[in-house]
């Protein structure tokens, strides 16, 4: 039944990346990016199970004043590990890591990245620097925040340098990783590939790499600072000693303020092709969306000063920092009116990865517009430390990232393991977890905005009905999340058979098998404008696309 | 979950709007007009985005194989006018929100000065008199200026009723103003995380009616005669910094604790034993480096000339009053 | 630049060595900047102190030692000339001048860490050291330190107990009567008063000084360590002859690589040594 270039992944045994070769080895020291994507895939879901878990231990303390069912230090330390591991285990490499290392290449029309000795130690720096978090966990946690404040850091006596020290390598797996994507951008791009012919997703991880390479060194330094501070005691941060706690922060937001859009841009990226490919219509605005992500990934760097509004900076520099956090909203509007106008007269299929498309916007558009009221200087000093920044940095990391990785694992999935998942399913964890999330998150905004101060074990009676909606929407995400992991499971065994090219776009992954073979594809794929869908027609008998005019399945 | 709204509506305070707590300071009313002016311009935009996009998916929605009817995949004039005016609305926004800022920012030269101290877990107020409250007492519509620092880690001292924060940080000063208008008692936070009990390092501030305020401070300053002496003493010893390193649990700090102390004999440095009674614990304020417990370190600073005899007595008095 | 040929050196994933040659270049370039902004932080923290206490830096820096500084200057730029001559030793087959002026590299390297070593034994000696471990007791500071036997109250951080510490001796700093006094910039001026009054010319918070030499140079002589374990592993290859006309990417990588080290010394010796 199965003949030609479209339909492969019919036949019976086949070669491809993950029958490739067997064995324990042949995947931890692959140097096959797929593979590696995979491997971290599965780690940093590993990551965000232990996050989750982490977060609603959390809310099911805050689910009553006073002691729920741990105590305050023990609290301390959960939100801690939520934290450090939702930030630095998960989100930051989530999308370039995971998605990216599997895609870039096949999008590129590349047969791998540039270095991918590099790319595999970057992964091995990855599973090292997750020993030493968990090593910090198991010897009993951190209490600091994920922000390791200093003198607090300094002085507290929990895990402090275990936890830092898994931080700093993370810090390197990240810049390898960008360090790769950049080279491979540049230098492997095949003929044809111009830059104006490249996917937005990687126009998306390109600006990525960027502040990956450029911001993430300083985290590294912070963190290394941070760790003789306590070792040695050398002064710098140190009051009693001449130093400065505040200059910890400038250089801690000089890293993480830009480590915000290695979060978001790879999320935004994944919705430009989402929307574009379910609208079945070019995207809009093509360039504008490109330069958007090269300006984000600049002003990122201008803006870090907007976290130190209260800690007693001049006026000139809460000034100036205010306004240039202003100016990254345009390139981030931009984006979500030239998604609007992609969807004006497109075809429009609701399928699952669609559905993450449009709770992106919805969910991001309150995560952006949210930003306004925290970039203007006199109303941020009224919510600063509040749970109206957690619900805001949750609408845009989880509602914007997370959402954004779930759509593109969604979209990715037929062609990662070449099967298909419960659509129906996945429309009704979508669903939920759309819900369940703005139940969670809505309500902290309206008590951040009445005085309720974040990282609080013990509250005032006054906000105990806002805490105990938000939990319950907490338990109505975790619902969503475990149907996800059960019909996502499910189809690794039971699922369809993937065709080559389920939804129809036009990007070159969706030129090779699905699974892909070894190298990627058995020839040259032929590089066309990532966003025409002309060539393309629908074959209910796949059920996907081929090309028009191609053989029959 | 209608349960829940209906509750969340009922304990909202008094006087607040729905977003906001109630204004009782001059500040608050621009704080809060600037919350407002963002929040319908936010609201606009949104329903203006989530609208276009609903209409968008109803009205185009399609069935698997058919294709897009086709329009522009580009317009400049589209996409210069939706950056433009974004630009210009935050451009505003940013003007007012530095212009409010500045209120904030600026104390009046006039203003009453209070010392502000945070420490592990607990505000201290120090008024001009050298009186230490761990409430905050203000006159209602007088402004009034607090100089803070901290004993250890960054704090943050945050009043939501008057729109006021400020990180309070060790090794340097900061400050914060407001102006009451109103009496009444209104909350005191910690924003700043800063270990265990940081969500119980909380204050009131009370703001008193005119001509209360120096009544309350006159007799709050001389508590020393109108309160019985132990409790004076326990007042001494919390803001007098002994609580830093005596325990009243039975815990061992910095220093012994001050539990059960009064009465025992204990070893001291060097193998001596010293019964504690009044004359001993005296010397222990005055001239704290001559007999030290045995398993201390010798690092108490005197308090010759800080306290009075009277404060003296009256810890004295606090520390039997702590039996066993 | 033939495509049909594809020889061992070159990665699958390549068209032509040209395009491997172009990559890690590409690479090695992003990774120097990184190098650069790891680098920048500490850069930073030396500015923003120096600003804000000039006079700590203007006393503190007559403790090192110019000469040695100046001969470990010397040093490094002599170990740039002969990587860069490697690296063109390399690119005409001369394997043996390879060999040899790599090794040099790396006895310049090996003379530069020696010298390094004396100047750290010095300091340690006089305790010139950072924050808490600072105890000097130098010439110059030695009959201040009779009269003050504890010149250096003990460091609130070094209080490894969740308590609070006791107040420093002499003052009890919630009595805060020296608020208007407050500081207004960046750094902390606060615990300066808590310092003893008799110190004479020595400003306070010296340890600030040592404490971003150490760092700074810690960090620059780990570089060299590293760049001296890649010049190592070039010589066993060179001498294995595995470089060649064709193929020398790993020499021409290093060679940059170890420029950096030496660029950022060029800085660190005139901002450290040089403070006029």
């Amino acid at each position: 039944m199965a003949s030609g270039d479209m339909a492969a992944s019919g036949a019976g045994v086949e070669d491809n990346y993950l029958t490739h070769s067997h064995g324990f080895k042949s995947w931890f020291f692959t140097l096959d990016h797929k593979r590696i994507g995979l491997m971290y895939l599965v780690s940093i879901l590993t990551a965000f199970f232990l996050g989750g878990v982490f977060a609603l231990l959390v809310r099911t303390e805050l689910l009553t004043p006073g002691k729920t069912i741990m105590d305050a230090e023990t609290y301390n330390r959960m939100f801690t590990l939520h934290g450090a591991a939702m930030i630095f285990l998960f989100i930051i490499p989530g999308i370039p890591a995971a998605l990216g290392n599997f895609v870039l290449p096949i999008m590129l029309g590349a047969k791998d990245v540039a270095f991918p000795r590099l790319n595999l130690f970057s992964y091995h720096l990855y599973v090292a620097g997750a020993i030493f978090a968990l090593a910090s966990i198991a010897m009993g946690g951190v209490d600091t925040g994920w922000t390791f404040y200093t003198p607090y850091s300094t002085t507290t006596n929990s895990h402090v340098i275990a936890m830092t020290l898994g931080a700093f390598i993370l810090g390197f797996s990240s810049i390898f990783t960008g360090l790769n994507f950049i080279v491979t951008i540049h230098k492997l791009r095949p003929a044809g590939m111009t830059w104006f012919k490249m996917p937005l997703f990687l126009w998306a991880l390109y600006g990525t790499a960027i502040i990956q390479v450029l911001a993430t060194p300083v985290l590294g330094i912070t963190l290394l600072l941070l760790i003789v501070e306590r070792a040695l005691g050398v002064g710098i941060f140190d009051p009693a000693l001449g130093g400065d706690p505040v200059l910890y922060q400038h250089f801690f937001w000089f890293y993480s303020h830009p480590a915000v859009y290695i979060m978001i841009l790879p999320g935004m990226g994944i919705i430009s092709e989402l929307v574009s490919v379910f609208s079945r219509k070019h995207i809009f605005g093509y360039k504008f969306i490109a330069y958007s992500s090269i300006a984000i990934a600049v002003l990122g760097f201008l803006v870090w000063g907007h976290h130190m509004f209260t800690s007693g900076q001049s006026a000139m520099m809460n000034m100036i920092f205010s306004a240039l956090t202003f100016s990254v909203a345009i390139p981030s509007a931009i984006k979500v009116f030239n998604w609007l106008a992609t969807m004006y007269k497109g075809a429009i299929h609701l399928d699952t990865p669609m559905l993450y498309a449009l709770s992106f916007i919805f969910l991001f558009g309150i995560g952006g517009l949210t930003g306004l009221f925290l970039g203007a200087l006199a109303v941020d000093v009224h919510l600063h430390d509040t749970y109206f920044i957690v619900a805001h940095f949750h609408y845009t990391m989880m509602g914007g990232t997370v959402i954004a990785f779930l759509g593109g694992l969604h979209y990715w999935w037929p062609k990662m393991f070449g099967r298909m998942y419960n659509e129906t399913l996945g429309r009704i964890a979508c669903l939920i977890i759309f819900v369940g999330f703005n139940t969670t998150f809505f309500t902290q905004f309206i008590m951040g905005s009445h005085g309720m101060p974040r990282r609080y074990y013990n509250y005032v009676p006054q906000f105990t009905p806002y805490h105990r909606l938000s939990t319950w929407g907490s338990y109505l995400m975790a619902v969503g999340f475990f149907l996800m992991a059960g019909y996502l499971l499910h189809s690794l065994f039971r699922g369809r058979k993937a065709p080559v090219n389920p939804w129809g776009s036009a990007t070159l992954e969706w030129q090779t098998s699905s699974p892909p073979p070894h190298d990627n594809f058995p020839e040259a794929p032929a590089v066309g404008d990532p966003y025409d869908f002309s060539n393309l027609e629908y074959d209910p008998s796949l059920p996907g696309y081929r090309r028009r005019g191609g053989p029959k399945a | 979950m209608s349960f829940e709204l209906g509750m969340m509506a009922a304990a909202g305070e008094t006087g607040g709007s729905f977003w906001m707590p109630p204004e009782i300071s001059t500040s608050a009313a621009g704080v809060d007009w600037i919350f407002y002016f963002i929040f319908w311009i936010s609201l606009f935009f949104f329903l203006l985005i989530v609208g276009l996009m609903t209409y968008f998916v109803v009205r185009y929605r399609r069935p698997k194989g058919v294709e897009a009817e086709g329009a522009p995949s580009h317009n400049m004039v589209l996409e210069v006018t939706w950056s433009v005016i974004p630009l210009i609305l935050v451009i505003v926004i940013f003007y007012l929100g530095f212009k409010g800022f500045m209120d904030l920012f600026t104390s009046p030269q006039n203003a009453y000065e209070v010392l502000v101290t945070g420490q592990k877990w607990k505000w201290l107020f120090q008024y001009p008199n050298g009186y230490v409250d761990e409430n905050l007492h203000v006159p209602v519509d007088v402004p009034v200026r607090l100089v803070m620092s901290s004993e250890d880690v960054i704090h943050s001292l945050y009043i939501p009723a008057f729109r006021v924060k400020r990180d309070v940080v060790p090794g340097r000063y900061t400050k914060a103003w407001f102006q009451a208008t109103q009496a009444g008692d209104y909350q005191i936070f910690c924003a700043e995380y800063c270990g265990k009990s940081h969500s119980d390092m909380l204050a009131k501030v009370v703001v008193e009616k005119p001509g209360d305020f120096e009544k309350w401070l006159e007799k709050a300053s001389n508590f020393l005669d109108t309160m019985p002496p132990a409790e004076a003493g326990a007042r001494l010893y919390k803001t007098r910094g002994c609580a830093q390193c005596h325990s009243i649990d039975g815990t061992s700090g910095i220093g012994p604790t001050f539990k059960g102390v009064f009465g025992e004999t204990v070893v001291m440095v060097g193998g001596a034993k010293v019964a504690v009674d009044e004359n001993y614990l005296r010397e222990s304020i005055n001239e704290p480096q001559v007999r030290v417990v045995a398993g201390y370190q010798p690092v108490m600073p005197t308090f010759k000339g800080r306290l009075k005899d009277k404060e003296i007595t009256a810890i004295i008095e606090y520390i039997k009053s702590l039996e066993r | 630049m033939s495509t049909h040929e594809h020889p061992d050196y070159l990665g699958h994933h390549f068209e032509t060595p040209q395009q491997q040659y172009d990559s890690s270049k590409l690479g090695m370039w992003l990774f120097l900047a990184t190098e650069i902004l790891l680098f920048a932080g500490l850069f930073c923290a030396y500015s923003v102190y120096r600003s804000n206490h000039p006079e700590i830096f203007v006393y503190a820096h007559q403790y090192l030692d110019k000469t040695l500084g100046g001969i470990n200057t010397l040093v490094l730029i002599c170990s740039s000339l002969t990587m860069a001559w490697a690296v063109r030793s390399a690119q005409t087959n001369q394997r043996r001048g390879l060999i040899l002026l790599l090794s040099m590299t790396l006895l310049f390297g090996c003379c530069f860490l020696g010298i390094k070593y004396v100047e750290y034994e010095q300091k340690w000696k006089h305790g010139l050291l950072w924050g808490k471990r600072f105890h000097p007791h130098t010439e110059e500071t030695r009959s201040h330190e009779k009269t003050a036997p504890s010149a250096v109250p003990p460091a609130i951080a070094s209080q490894p107990a969740p308590v609070a510490p006791p107040p420093p001796t002499g003052e009890d700093r919630s009595l805060i009567e020296a608020a208007p006094r407050g500081p207004a910039g960046l750094a902390a001026g606060a615990i300066e008063e808590r310092k003893p009054g008799h110190e004479g010319s020595r400003p306070s918070n010296v340890q600030i000084f040592f404490g971003i030499y150490f760092l700074m140079t810690g960090l620059h002589g780990l570089h060299v360590i590293g760049g001296m374990s890649v010049i190592g592993w070039l010589l066993v290859r060179s001498v294995k002859g595995h470089f060649t006309s064709e193929y020398f990417t790993p020499v021409d990588l290093g060679g940059l690589y170890w420029h950096l080290v030496d660029l950022i010394w060029i800085y660190l010796f005139p901002l450290l040594y040089l403070i006029g």
